[in-house]
């Protein structure tokens, strides 16, 4: 083991930061106000090099880390470059983009800030949304020259639905446009509109260069006609977000402990305050007691009583032996959340994967968890235009926001976001990440239990209805497999799906039956009943028989329509000289050899659907591509008839 | 609520966080300024109790004055202390004598890490880094996957927001937990003076020299500084723009020494 040498620390360097002199060293006299900014704006509108700027101009770079960029500026030939006094990795320097969010601080003589710094790039936005989520306040940078462009509309419509209100409007690089305050007022008079639509109050508009540092810590004396504040005296104005002191106690239960004698319920108070003595019922579940204790580590000499507030950590025992668990929020007994399982929400959705309608998916709200049912998705919302799209269909993908309608399938407690926002916020997971957020506007009230009948009842359990999906086709069309990925795809789904194979009934319920026109119509006769038995059960059931003849066809859907199960015709479509290539059961070898007659394409005929609901042909679609179609069809199918939205505001 | 106690109750909400989430957590523990914050933060979270196991990477080449601390505040803390040595390394020669300092920093630290993990079958880490440390850590997660072979995926990390975070990881998989990601070093002194949180001896001037920044000792060197207390440290603090980690070498040997070091384990 060597020992130290202590070795004499370096002399502090005497060059000053290029490229143009540090203003001087400020007086620091250790601000204890913090504000929290995030930067958005379209890619390339200059986000990493205002921060950068700022950094620099506030004196908050790192000794060194100026001069050291400046070298390889020059190395390159290049102009020195204020964004890579953030951008930390190899990627980023060498593709000058930001990957993903950064935090830095920098300070001035009243405040600290921490800058959360989200690219714009399109692809990035988890990480916009994942650093905008905490902040207190935004900066939206605006390119004079380019103007507004889509991402700049994306990321006020993403702000304004992750609850931030607090927004400055930088319009930057107003050196490429000459100061121009024409310039300036247009993007004003756009931006000012878009906003007041999402209602949002922009407290500044700041006309800025950060590459030459005008109008931030000063106005510039280049744009006299702007009487307005230095984009860092606005930010100064920006209030950090206070914690919801006031409102109705929210105890968000992550734990309860049990490492000695006593039993510490530990959670974070995320709405009014918690004291000793206070009564407390854990919802859901509706279990009251009063607070014993509040439990610090080490141990005050007085007690502590309380009252411990909004945001803070809090550990308390109670006076009663109650069953609480992860999950309950512990709440004002006077005024609760709202319990409930079926919920609007406008969501947004970041992963690559789109959010499906019919399918079931974990949600976590707060501490809780549950398996929700995206029951309806009523509408998307175009960030550009604010207005609902036409046509959902059913899907809502990556970086879209749409209304939606999710049931869970045991009561969830919450309030609504517009009331105490951290208690109406849900993410839900997608491959054990998160895949978007939400924020519940209304509770649904569920229609009576009792008035709604055995079938409904079903498809309340189950989150759907039955119906039949009936494939048609030549043997070695191709109705197997396409029946079996549909099956294991709505089964991936949470869809319970089943296949009612021809092959199989035809060991079994049709055993009797031969291949006579009489029999093949007995046979796709108990086929049908067969399947409307189990489509009301709640099954979709895809039905995969050769069944030759349209009369045959026909009969079975009218008869599912008669007992209201929903039904669908595909038609499994290849050329006869591909089926016949195919023969996997070598059945058409046999059929042409003589060994089978009656065989449908060889000496039988195939009556083709003339309007069938889907068509696939297996010779020219993938199948993964036709399993898509066909359950977009069997979901669609298989939703609930949509109650009239009788979403009660709370 | 003021700063410190937002970041205390945020810290203490994602200690209790990792706890729940996984089935067998550790905390990383050097015993330098940012762990001993650490381990008083799980001791208010847990209300006394440190549930989990407490781990030191040894690497040899610790201050003799840091292995008495870690004598001492395993007795004081009561937690359960597990050290672990990458004796096979150490066997084949491998130290700052011999070797460069990334390689060293490699084997003893990373590999070492890698080889408790498997040891005991730790599904998550909790560690003490900082946001503010280094541009490359500004750019972590609370809850940050590292996959079989440690890797962070840097270009691709999961999104995290409303207190909800990666708390499930895949075979072989582990998550990184980092309560203290959002504060900055003179958040910890502030904390340290205000919690009065025992510290080594050497992060306090003798002879005008001080440690700001606690690693293997051949690799360390002190500053100059008079500050004999923590409120002489925060007023060194206040005025300096030169980084925390500047008397670490291994950071520096190289260009990217850093982001190399952690996109392959390193803490």
């Amino acid at each position: 083991m060597s020992t130290l040498s202590p070795t004499t620390p370096r002399p502090a360097p005497e060059a000053q930061a290029a490229p143009a002199a540090q203003p001087a060293a400020p007086a620091k006299p250790a601000p204890q106000d913090h504000l929290d900014l995030v930067v958005v704006g379209h890619v390339d509108h200059g986000k990493s090099t205002l921060i950068g700027r700022l950094l620099f101009d506030t004196n908050s770079v790192e000794e060194g880390k100026a001069e050291r960029i400046e070298a390889a500026c020059k190395a390159e030939g290049m102009e020195f470059e204020y964004a890579f006094l953030l951008d930390a990795l190899l990627e980023e320097q060498a593709q000058n983009i930001t990957m993903d969010t950064t935090r830095v601080p920098f300070r001035t003589a009243s405040r600290v800030f921490t800058i959360i710094d989200a690219p714009g790039h399109k692809e990035f936005l988890k990480n916009m949304i994942t650093g905008a989520a905490s902040a207190d306040a935004a900066v939206l940078l605006v390119d004079a020259l380019e103007g507004l462009r889509e991402q700049s509309r994306r990321h006020c419509f993403l702000l304004s639905l992750l609850g931030l209100r607090q927004i400055l409007v930088a319009v930057n690089k107003m050196d490429l446009v000459d100061y121009r305050r024409e310039v300036f007022d247009g993007i004003r008079a756009e931006l000012g509109e878009y906003l007041s639509r999402l209602g949002v109050e922009p407290a500044h508009f700041v006309p800025i260069s950060a590459k030459l540092g005008e109008g931030l810590l000063r106005r510039s004396a280049r744009m006299p006609w702007y009487t307005g504040p230095a984009l860092l005296e606005a930010l100064g104005g920006f209030r950090s977000s206070p914690p919801a002191t006031g409102g109705p106690l929210r105890m968000v239960v992550q734990d309860v402990y049990r490492f000695d004698t006593r039993r510490i319920v530990a959670g974070l108070v995320e709405s009014g305050s918690v004291s000793v003595g206070d009564p407390v019922e854990f919802v859901p579940g509706g279990k009251r007691s009063r607070v014993k204790s509040i439990e610090t580590w080490p141990e005050l000499a007085a007690r502590a009583q309380g009252p411990v507030g909004a945001g803070s950590s809090v550990a308390v025992t109670l006076e009663d032996e109650l069953f609480v668990e992860r999950g309950q929020i512990g709440s004002d007994p006077g005024d609760k959340p709202v319990e409930g399982r079926i919920f609007t929400a406008r969501v947004f959705w970041i992963h690559k994967t789109p959010l499906r309608i019919g399918e079931l998916i974990p949600l976590r709200i707060g501490t809780q968890r549950a398996e929700a049912r995206v029951i309806g998705i009523h509408r998307k919302l175009d960030a550009v235009t604010l207005e609902g799209g036409s046509g959902t269909g059913g899907e809502v993908n990556v970086h879209e926001v749409a209304e939606v309608r999710l049931r869970v399938r045991r009561a969830i407690a919450f309030d609504a976001a517009g009331r105490i926002p951290a208690l109406g916020r849900f993410v839900l997971m997608r491959d054990r990440r998160i895949g978007g957020g939400g924020v519940i506007d209304a509770l649904v009230e569920e229609q009576a239990g009792t008035s709604e009948g055995p079938a409904a009842s079903r498809a309340a359990i189950l989150g759907h209805r039955g119906c039949i999906v009936w494939m048609t086709g030549l043997s070695g069309a191709g109705k197997s497999t396409l029946a079996k990925g549909l099956e294991a795809r709505l089964l991936g789904s949470g869809v319970l799906a089943m296949v009612l194979d021809g092959d199989v009934l035809r060991t079994g319920l049709s055993k009797n039956l031969g291949f006579t026109p009489d029999d093949r119509s007995e046979n796709i006769r108990r086929a049908t009943e067969l399947a409307i038995h189990l489509a009301e059960a709640g099954v979709v059931v895809i039905a995969a028989f050769i069944s030759p003849y349209r009369a045959d066809r026909a009969m079975a859907a009218e008869r599912a329509k008669e007992r209201g199960v929903p039904y669908a015709e595909v038609y499994v479509n290849a050329p006869l000289s591909v089926c016949e290539g195919r023969d996997p059961k070598q059945l058409y070898k046999k059929a042409r050899e003589g060994r089978i007659p009656n065989f449908t394409g060889v000496d039988a005929p195939y009556e083709a659907p003339l309007a069938p609901d889907i068509e696939v042909r297996t010779d020219r679609e993938p199948a993964h591509e036709a399993i898509e179609r066909l359950a977009k069809l069997a979901i669609d199918l298989s939703l609930p008839d949509d109650q009239s939205d009788s979403g009660a505001n709370i | 609520m003021r700063h410190l106690d937002e970041l205390e109750s945020q810290s203490i909400y994602l200690l209790r966080e990792a706890f729940h989430g996984f089935e067998k957590p550790a905390m990383l523990w050097s015993m330098g300024k940012d762990s001993n914050v650490l381990v008083w933060l799980a001791k208010k979270a847990f209300c006394g109790h440190i549930p989990f196991p407490v781990v030191h990477i040894d690497t040899t080449y610790e201050f003799p004055e840091m292995i008495e601390f870690r004598s001492w505040a395993k007795e004081h803390y009561g937690f359960d202390l597990k050290v672990w040595v990458n004796v096979e390394a150490r066997n084949r020669g491998i130290g700052y004598e011999t070797t460069d300092p990334v390689t060293v920093t490699h084997e003893l630290k990373t590999v070492a890490l890698q080889q408790c993990l498997s040891n005991y079958g730790f599904d998550a880490l909790i560690t003490g880094i900082r946001r503010d440390e280094d541009a490359t850590r500004a750019k972590e997660r609370y809850f940050s996957p590292r996959n079989a072979d440690f890797e962070w995926d840097y270009k691709d990390q999961p999104p995290e927001f409303w207190n909800h975070f990666t708390t499930e990881s895949g075979p072989g998989e582990h998550v990184r937990v980092q309560p203290l990601l959002d504060w900055t070093e003179i958040d910890i002194w502030r904390y340290l003076e205000r919690a009065k949180v025992p510290l080594p001896g050497m992060y306090f001037s003798r002879g005008g020299m001080r440690y700001r920044s606690l690693g293997c000792m051949p690799i360390t060197k002190p500053v100059r500084s008079n500050a004999m207390s923590i409120s002489d440290i925060i007023e060194e603090l206040k005025v300096t723009r030169v980084s925390e980690r500047s008397g670490r070498a291994q950071d520096h040997h190289e260009r990217n020494a850093m982001q190399k070091l952690r996109a392959k384990g390193f803490m």
